[in-house]
């Protein structure tokens, strides 16, 4: 099919589809996706649920959306304010409107426009006829009608129809970005084969929407995306939970430790829990625990036994895994904590993203107690930091918190697939059988790490446990000197690793007036601004940390390189005091945001102006 | 059918091969220590090699018991030692796991994982001290101190109703219940010995004297004048006789089990229990678990250990059932699997 209309060329464009719960906004949202993926677009998703499963029909509380960005640059976040909206009914045109950039598309299913979805959404008039809605470009679709008219054909029921709106919808919008039918054809037959009237159903919804925004004069031009210049290989799309998912399976075959996940059911993390337990086919041992603390006592029991052993989390179950934690540090075994960060404190705002929970990483344990943070920064690089998360953990004999957070979890972007033989070789420092020199507590003298000797080998029964343990035998001791010396040797087996570390980045020139600093989540929120000021001249830099504990070697000479360094986070200012007790010579401003947001483009390219203007 | 994947040893394996080189520092008269040369005699009879034996604890005195046996070993944290024990034998089946706990760390702190792990029937060996208080912290009651015991958190007496360890274990559907009091070693030998030859988690309730903080408190049974009459010794196929020259019998009568004497009142041996150790059914087992003095004797022995399907089995199972299913066989292949495209 081919759209004869004359279109805009556009760098990108952010579009989101928004209905009830029900309304198969996540669907349309993914195929909309996958077409512009296959044609060549770079692109970023991010659904928006409603915390409730399903709320009242028509409510504000039962609205779901889903976004997207799609570029022919490298995109790095689903975008601030929409170019086009989709919204199915009245509530979920109240709730998005303010992401709606002036001048953009509206597109609105006008047949659920009644007077009472208009009052369940506490509309007093109709938006749709008042003129409030003057400064968009309102695209009125009969969509309900027109699904149903187009169906009768096919003899469907009406409640099967009414679910094919979402097609009708995603025809206009396809039509008004220019895409590919046959290509989201394609995707609905590997979605519906099994049944084909469904897929008859959706084609001709489909179908329907995009020439019905062919023939009416209210959409003006439309608008096409060239394709986005991408390294060569094989792509997917790919959230940033599934990744970290994926990431342990890979750090798991290539070190040859089984895969162990002791888990329970926590809100953004599940998704990590659900997408191992349907990959059995790899032998990984999936555990859904009876609480947050079975999770991680489980998988510290693998861990001794000779796992590769997961637990993931948020916010408030890592409060609840903290005793454990500092087990797996007394006993300086292998372990990952994935903690994909919600908004807190107590239960918070569990769907909702932000970056406070560093400081519980870093120090919230009894006792001195290192552990080694780390931060993924994009959904699939998650997929690179679970499997460095892995590898650090094992190769050092500790535990290892991956902090990501529900924006990078639920959030996609496309992942060019890698061969797991090239990446980085993980070797475990196994304890041979019957070592007749093997003492559980002596260490490699360069990196401090003891060795990993597995139940059931000949010639190494040992004991280990959360009291203090003499250095190299490990017998049980309250000796004073001794103490000390393993809280000192544990803390240096952890301040050590930065030495195998790559050196922080700058994204910019080595010195200038600015420097952004950042962790975690907000690399590609930050990276846009940054990059378009670089455009404009500024001398403006961008240092996005991944490794919290330890920090590169590096950090200090990276801080100082610049005349004024901000650092922006998702929280109250918890690197930012980090870095103040790292090193307290530096002077930092700060940029902090707690609404369950992330950072806009406009905000930032603001802020960073205002400081690039003041001396 | 479950399978036992636990490796037999090739070599005849004494006591010496799991007596620690640690001191042991119970208190002296401790029934703890009962506890751990039973252990030292079972095992050689186990027939597993030496290797595969591992122990987990929580917190406690019971809790020390990884260091005084030769085993591989780990010494948790408090109430989390069923918890840490899931992940060892999940991670590998072809361990013996055995976790040694108490009743403060098992029925308090570790109420959750100790119902939990019983309710999936993963095959790990519990043994739970129970003396009744927290000995370590000295002297606090614990969930099963009787009622109105005076203790140091507890001056004008405990008004919590104590857990009755087996109610407690078959409620939460337990396959394998056993109890034995500390100072009959030999009954507690057989005990653990038929605790490792059941498929799914076996609970052995070690009655046990606390000498410092709870001295006596299982006197009432354990005493030499009063244990014939207030100890019946369970055996499977046999009828539930007690007593000095085992005049005594259980027998139910109506919904409940009655301590009768048999010639007496028309009571004849016919009327007396038989012992089914593996009845599925747990209603007679409940009844046996929760018999108690003055009424009825305390059961001892193995109540309960009926075969069910343990969590640790049908996990290979599933495992083994889709690596042979999918098309998935490594890494790659599930990277490559859906919807991908090629950018040339």
């Amino acid at each position: 099919m081919n759209n004869q209309a004359t279109y805009k060329e556009k760098e990108s464009v952010v579009i989101k589809f928004v209905g009830d719960s029900g309304d198969g906004m996540q669907l349309a949202g993914t195929l909309f996706s996958d077409t512009a993926a296959v044609f060549g677009n770079d692109l970023f998703t991010f659904p928006d649920y409603p915390a409730e499963i399903r709320a009242p029909h028509n409510t504000l509380a039962g609205v779901s959306g889903f976004q997207v960005q799609i570029g022919s640059d490298k995109i790095f976040s689903p975008g601030d304010m929409c170019d086009i909206l989709v919204a199915m009914n009245p509530a979920s045109l109240k709730t998005n409107l303010k992401w709606v950039r002036p001048g953009g598309i509206i597109i609105v299913d006008a047949d659920a426009f009644n007077k009472k979805a208009l009052e369940k959404s506490g509309y007093t008039s109709d938006p749709l006829e008042d003129g409030s809605l003057d400064v968009y470009r309102l695209i009125k679709a009969p969509v309900a009608t027109m699904t149903r008219n187009s169906l009768s054909h096919l003899q469907v029921s009406a409640r099967l129809a009414e679910r094919s709106r979402n097609m009708m919808a995603l025809g206009i919008v396809s039509f008004l970005l220019n895409q590919n039918l046959d290509t989201t054809f394609k995707f609905l037959a590997d979605k519906f084969g099994s049944k084909p009237q469904v897929l008859e159903i959706n084609k001709t919804a489909l179908t329907t929407g995009y020439n019905f925004a062919e023939t009416i004069e209210a959409i003006g031009s439309t608008y096409k995306v060239p394709k986005a210049s991408l390294k060569k290989g094989t792509y997917r799309s790919i959230s940033g939970n599934v990744a970290t998912a994926w990431g342990f399976l890979a750090a798991s075959e290539r070190s040859g430790r089984p895969l162990f996940l002791g888990s329970y059911p926590i809100t953004p993390a599940t998704e990590i829990l659900i997408e191992l337990a349907q990959q059995k086919c790899l032998g990984v041992k999936v555990f859904q625990a009876e609480d947050e603390i079975a999770g991680i006592c489980s998988a510290i029991g693998a861990s001794f036994t000779g796992s590769l052993a997961i637990t993931t989390t948020s916010g408030p179950g890592l409060s609840l895994k903290s005793e454990a934690i500092g087990l797996a540090v007394m006993t300086e075994l292998p372990l990952v904590i994935v903690n994909v960060q919600r908004a807190g404190p107590s239960t918070g705002m569990p769907t909702k993203s932000e970056q406070s929970d560093l400081l519980q990483a870093l120090y919230g344990r009894n006792g001195e107690c290192p552990a080694v943070v780390m931060a993924a920064s994009t959904p699939a690089n998650c997929f690179y930091y679970a499997y460095e998360a892995a590898k650090i953990s094992m190769e050092h004999m500790t535990p290892v918190i991956l902090l990501t957070d529900g924006y990078l979890g639920n959030g996609s972007e496309l992942f060019r697939i890698p061969k797991v033989s090239e990446l980085p070789e993980i070797t475990p420092p196994l304890a041979r059988p019957n070592d007749e020199t093997y003492k559980p507590y002596k260490r490699d003298p360069e990196t401090l790490v003891r060795q990993w000797a597995v139940p059931g080998t000949e010639g190494l029964r040992h004991r280990i446990g959360g009291l203090e343990k003499t250095d190299i035998y490990g017998a049980v001791s309250t000796d004073p000197q001794n103490h000390q010396m393993m809280v000192q040797i544990r803390e240096n087996k952890v301040k050590k690793i930065a030495e195998k570390l790559p050196p922080q980045k700058i994204m910019g020139d080595q010195s200038g007036d600015l420097l952004v600093v950042s962790w975690g989540g907000t690399e590609g929120s930050i990276r846009t601004p940054v990059k378009a000021l670089q455009k404009e001249g500024k001398k403006i830099g961008h240092a996005h940390f991944n490794h919290i504990m330890p920090l590169p070697g590096n950090t200090k000479k990276v801080l100082e390189s610049y005349k004024k360094v901000i650092v922006c986070e998702l929280n109250n200012g918890q690197f930012v005091k980090y870095l103040r007790s790292e090193f307290p010579d530096i002077s930092y401003m700060q940029y902090n945001k707690i609404q369950g947001l992330p950072f806009f483009t406009g905000e930032l390219t603001e802020l960073f102006n205002k400081l690039l203007e003041t001396k | 059918m479950i399978s036992n994947r636990i490796m037999q040893s090739e070599e005849k394996l004494t006591k010496e091969d799991f007596v620690s080189d640690q001191m042991v520092k119970w208190c002296p008269g401790c029934g703890a220590h009962a506890i751990l040369k039973a252990i030292e005699n079972v095992f050689p009879e186990i027939g597993y090699k030496k290797e595969n034996f591992m122990f987990v604890s929580g917190i406690g005195c019971s809790s020390r018991f990884p260091y005084y046996v030769n085993t591989y070993g780990v010494h948790g944290i408090h109430g989390r030692a069923a918890a840490i024990a899931t992940g060892v034998k999940l991670a590998n089946p072809g361990l013996s796991v055995w976790i040694a706990t108490g009743d403060g760390d098992s029925m308090a702190i570790g109420g959750n994982h100790f119902i939990h792990i019983i309710r999936r029937n993963l095959d790990v060996n519990i043994l739970l001290f129970n003396n009744q208080i927290y000995g370590l912290t000295k002297g606090q009651y614990s969930p099963t101190t009787p009622i109105g015991s005076v203790t140091r958190t507890s001056p004008h007496g405990t008004i919590e109703h104590p857990f009755v360890t087996a109610g407690l274990v078959m409620g939460a559907q337990g396959t394998f219940f056993a109890r034995v009091p500390d100072n009959n070693i030999k009954l507690m030998t057989e005990v653990m010995f038929e605790a490792a030859r059941h498929d799914g988690t076996a609970v052995i309730e070690i009655l046990q004297n606390c000498i410092i903080f709870a001295d006596g408190t299982h006197s009432q049974i354990t005493d030499k004048d009063l244990r014939d009459d207030f100890q019946l010794h369970l055996k499977h196929g046999e009828p539930m006789l007690y007593g000095k020259n085992k005049e005594k019998g259980i027998q139910l009568k109506g919904q409940k089990l009655q301590g009768v004497i048999v010639g007496l009142n028309g009571v004849e041996m016919e009327d007396i229990l038989i012992h089914d150790r593996y009845e599925k059914n747990p209603g007679i087992h409940r009844m046996l678990g929760k018999m108690e003095p003055p009424d009825l004797p305390v059961a001892m022995g193995v109540i309960r250990s009926a075969e069910f399907e343990t969590y640790d089995d049908m996990i290979e199972v599933q495992i083994e059932s889709a690596r042979e299913q999918s098309d998935i066989k490594c890494v790659d292949d599930l990277l490559k699997s859906g919807e991908t495209f090629e950018v040339d």
